[in-house]
């Protein structure tokens, strides 16, 4: 950037830089920096073992780059409403592809998630993701603040569209986290404790009719808790990945894990960070992503809109579990799930739906006149903030 | 949480009415501002624990992620080295390398069907099943085999884990699998006869694998052999190499330490495929190097020289009447490169002159001749680590006669590795060392028992050097290497006995450095023939010689034996090893 802006720069973009969260933008690049690296690193050797051209994924992964910031850019100059508006907008359209994927899909690896579009396969379901939490927020916040307005009836109904829409996929991975984003945010809302326990316990049966219905869920589970099965060998050999990389790694280049586990340049790209970086790099990551996350929740602490706060945090939720899912199975802390890790996976559907996400929570998160006395306002003294 | 106070989202809208009424006093956009505030600080409260939950899930996968990159990978190593040390343990048969630790037999473990006739069924479908997956064998040999009386029948040994497989997948009562192991030779034909071969039951038969056999299967050690499989390799492609320009039906070849008796390697061709002992049958398993013994002819010339001087009958300046043929009784003793005039000892040894060595011979007296072969381990097998050993043939009774054809090495046949040990004690100083096959370990000193005075051994080296520079071993010069040798073209008895048949075995055996001799090398071929390249000759001079030449160059730059750059100190006229240029002959 050569051009300098005045705080009096009113023009968009000048408004743009000064009300964005700078600190922000600059971990959500280093994050997108080290998914390229790691891309270079992990992918040929994946696309040359199934037959494909050597940088298949990573050209595909370095094109879909800068439409990951474009996007998130373009979405990030929303306003509220805007943001409103725009989620509605996605929510509706994926929903329909989903009723779409359903009737006429593209099957693979037993789901029907796909659509293909003018030559690209695009998954709905994570464009679901961003979209519902932001509806839900709308929901929740109206709810608690417009008396006749029967808002959580609507957020638990869509819920229960979305859930089902994704069980028949199926897809129950995305299904439980769309399950604890809605969860957490309507905890935030305030849920009485009584019901939190409630819905805690049905997630928890859920989880269990979960495993006795999917089978797919079911061997998973049990591949965890039984070591010596056969499939518990990518894990194995994740684990021994980071081993082999101890604190310094083995050098760019020198892992070999991507050349055993076919989902090195998508669900276990952690391992090969790991193998091939080291603690050093892997620590940074694991760094980066609470850095993203705990800076948005402060945000949201600091909000006087409730509505902000819970579309904020659930975006955030959503960005931070899928970050701990994906690093939690690669280290064998949880049963594998499927799950991408955001930004630096393989993946471009993922990577846009992310992009839209973090684009929100950048828009929500921009500094508005009187925000500075919101923590003021909360003692008492000055209501400064405005109402919706 | 003073939440429900506050606004019950499930209660009944009864009680709803109850907190407007209350509310209703106070004015509305207060009311809404308190609400607001209300939700907001239950959501700033909210937000901190779950913002703390998500610390702790960070925390924990750093944690993790410590624990594995750190913590568990400094127990790596000692984990991956209790699995080689179990894994050894399981090996019945332990490993035989080289002298560099490169693995020349292994044993893999396999599995081996057998079957329980009494568990069988149905013997004759089992066997139309079987016969399915070995196409191999025979379908009424198994069924015979099944029906059987007895508990244990062999049926197949060493599948592969395919066919293990296949086997499993037929479902057949009464067919069980033994842990066998497989014995796998990775370098096959190059290390054949000295490794030798194991039954199918892995009991060595022959060879190292024969001698050592009991040892092999009670340790978990390999066995390093003194062979280097690179010069193995050298060797056997050079013999090749002869054995086919010169059409030869054998050869045989030796590289050996001069210092301590450390056989480096050893050929014997035609060879087999350890991994393969069905060829192994006939001649192809015979070890020509150990058990084969031959009529050397001229090499031993070398002994003839070397007792002669070393009981100081003769001298190097001593001549001797080469004039005419020697006959006795019925024998007449020429020369093949025929001088017709007194020669020196340099003169006969580099002009190969049989009646030179036989009137030198005649000097030593049979009793002293017996008494130097005795010592230079020609009249007893070889002590090697084989068990596969050649007794040499001597004459019954050792009159005159066998004395004079002795000296030029017919009347007597000894094993190639049994010339190749005494040759080294020529020229390493005088200290004959067993031959051997297993390598010295960092604290073992080679002890050999002396043989010949330094001096001889000196003059000895002299001599054979003069053969290469001026004589009949000229094809074997290779620059810098300074070696020397001796030609040796003996002919074969023919079948019913006696000689002229034409069938030769030519030989060339040398030591280099002649300065300080480090290597003994023989090269060995058996019945070759003559090409348009060589004038029709399949002397040693010509078959074996280039063999040697070629070998001294591969395996000196392979050793790290640098070529000499001094310049040779040549013989001067006066000299006791002068021989005038002119009298050089091919």
């Amino acid at each position: 950037m050569n051009t300098t802006f005045s705080r009096t720069d009113e023009s968009l973009f000048g408004r743009w830089w000064w009300t964005i969260d700078r600190w922000m933008i600059a971990a959500i690049i280093a994050i997108l920096a080290m998914g390229a690296i790691l891309a270079l690193a992990a992918s040929p050797a994946v696309a040359e073992r199934i037959g494909l051209d050597t940088f298949y994924f990573a050209q595909r992964q370095f094109i879909v780059l800068p439409f990951v910031l474009i996007v998130m850019f373009a979405v990030s100059l929303l306003n509220r409403s805007g943001v409103r508006q725009f989620a509605v907008i996605c929510f509706g359209l994926a929903v329909l592809l989903m009723i779409y994927t359903l009737m006429d899909g593209t099957e693979i690896k037993g789901a029907t998630r796909w659509v293909t579009f003018a030559g690209f396969s695009i998954q709905p379901s994570e464009f679901v993701k961003p979209s519902f939490a932001i509806i839900a927020a709308w929901m929740f916040s109206a709810w608690r603040l417009k008396e006749d307005f029967p808002g959580y009836m609507v957020a638990v109904g869509l819920y229960l569209t979305v859930v089902a829409l994704l069980l028949m996929q199926p897809d129950v991975g995305m299904a439980i986290l769309v399950s604890v984003v809605w969860g957490v945010q309507f905890f935030l809302a305030g849920l009485p404790m009584l019901l939190v326990l409630a819905i805690g316990i049905i997630f928890i049966s859920g989880g269990f009719a979960a495993y006795f219905n999917f089978e797919h869920v079911q061997s998973r589970i049990d591949r965890f808790f039984d070591p010596a099965s056969t499939e518990a060998y990518q894990v194995m050999r994740s684990l021994e990945a980071f081993r082999n990389g101890g604190v310094f790694g083995r050098g760019p280049g020198e892992g070999h894990v991507k050349e055993v586990l076919p989902d090195a340049h998508a669900d276990f790209i952690f391992a090969v960070a790991g193998e091939e970086f080291g603690l050093v790099m892997t620590l940074l990551i694991v760094g980066l992503f609470l850095f993203v996350v705990l800076r948005g929740f402060a945000r949201a602490f600091k909000e006087t809109d409730l509505f902000v706060q819970l579309a904020v945090a659930g975006l955030l939720v959503q960005f931070g579990l899928q970050a701990i899912i994906n690093m939690a199975s690669t280290l064998n802390l949880m049963p594998t799930k499927g799950m991408t890790l955001p930004f630096i996976s393989y993946g471009g559907s993922s990577m846009l739906a992310l992009a839209i996400g973090l684009g929100m929570v950048l828009a929500l998160t921009r500094e508005r006149p009187g925000q500075e006395n919101a923590w003021r306002d909360l003692g008492g003294r000055d209501m400064g903030g405005r109402l919706i | 949480m003073n939440f429900e106070r506050l606004r019950h989202p499930f209660s009944p809208p009864e009680s709803n009415v109850s907190v407007k009424e209350t509310a209703s006093e106070i004015p509305t956009h207060i009311k809404f501002e308190g609400i607001r505030r209300q939700a907001l600080e239950i959501g700033r409260n909210r937000l901190l624990v779950t913002g703390a939950l998500f610390t702790l899930a960070f925390a924990v996968v750093a944690g993790r992620l410590v624990e594995l990159a750190v913590v568990e990978q400094a127990g790596e190593e000692a984990r991956s080295s209790r699995i080689a040390a179990t894994s050894k343990m399981r090996k019945v048969r332990s490993d035989i390398t080289d002298r560099n630790g490169i693995l020349l037999a292994t044993s893999l473990p396999t599995a081996s069907l057998y079957a329980n006739p009494q568990h069988i069924l149905d013997p004759k479908e089992a066997a139309r099943k079987l016969a399915r997956v070995f196409p191999n064998m025979d379908r009424s040999k198994i069924q015979a085999k099944l029906a059987a009386k007895k508990t244990f029948v062999w049926l197949q040994r060493n599948l592969t884990p395919k066919t293990q497989f296949s086997v499993n997948a037929l479902g057949i009562p009464g067919l069980y699998f033994q842990r066998t192991e497989r014995r796998v030779y990775p370098h096959g034909r190059i290390v054949a006869h000295a490794l030798g071969l194991t039954n199918i039951d892995g009991q060595g038969l022959s060879g190292i694998e024969g001698y050592f056999d009991k040892s092999l299967r009670g340790t978990d050690e390999p066995i390093a052999l003194s062979l280097d499989i690179r010069v193995q390799s050298i060797l056997r492609e050079e013999l090749l190499k002869s054995m086919a320009e010169f059409r030869a039906i054998g050869a045989a070849g030796v590289v050996m330490d001069a210092t301590n008796g450390e056989v480096q390697a050893m050929i014997s061709l035609p060879d087999f495929n350890p991994n393969k002992p069905v060829t192994a049958a006939g001649i192809a398993g015979f070890n020509r190097v150990t058990k084969g013994v031959y009529e050397m002819g001229s090499t031993f010339k070398l002994f003839t020289a070397a007792m002669a001087l070393d009981s100081g009958v003769a001298r190097l300046r001593d001549r001797y009447d080469a004039t005419k043929p020697i006959k006795i009784s019925r024998f007449k003793i020429s020369d093949y490169h025929a001088k017709n005039r007194w020669l020196s000892v340099p003169e006969i040894i580099v002009y190969s002159s049989n009646i030179g060595a036989a009137k030198m011979a005649l000097e030593v007296g049979t009793a002293g001749q017996k008494k130097y072969l005795k010592r230079f381990g020609m009249l007893k097998p070889a002590a090697i680590e084989l068990p596969e050993i050649g007794s040499p043939l001597t004459p019954d009774h050792w009159r005159e006669i066998n004395t004079m054809t002795i000296s030029y090495g017919h009347g007597i046949a000894v094993s190639p590795i049994q010339l190749v040990a005494g040759v080294a004690a020529l020229v390493n100083g005088g200290v004959l060392y067993n031959p051997r096959m297993i390598k010295f370990s960092n604290d073992q000193k080679a002890v050999g028992s002396k043989v010949l005075s330094k001096a001889t051994s000196k003059k000895m080296r002299g001599l054979m050097r003069l053969v290469v520079r001026n004589g009949t071993g000229r094809n074997a010069d290779v620059p810098g290497y300074l070696i020397g040798g001796k030609t040796g073209t003996a002919d074969k008895p023919g079948p019913r006995g006696g000689y002229g048949s034409r069938r030769v075995i030519s030989s060339f055996v040398a030591a280099f450095p002649m300065d300080k001799p480090r290597y003994v090398i023989l090269a060995l071929l058996d019945e070759p023939k003559g090409t348009q390249r060589t004038h029709g000759y399949a002397t040693g001079g010509w078959v074996a010689a280039p063999v040697v030449a070629r070998v001294v160059k591969r395996m000196a730059s392979l050793l790290g034996l640098k070529p000499s750059q001094r310049t040779e100190k040549l013989p001067k006229p006066g000299d006791d090893l002068f021989i005038a240029a002119r009298a050089t002959i091919r």
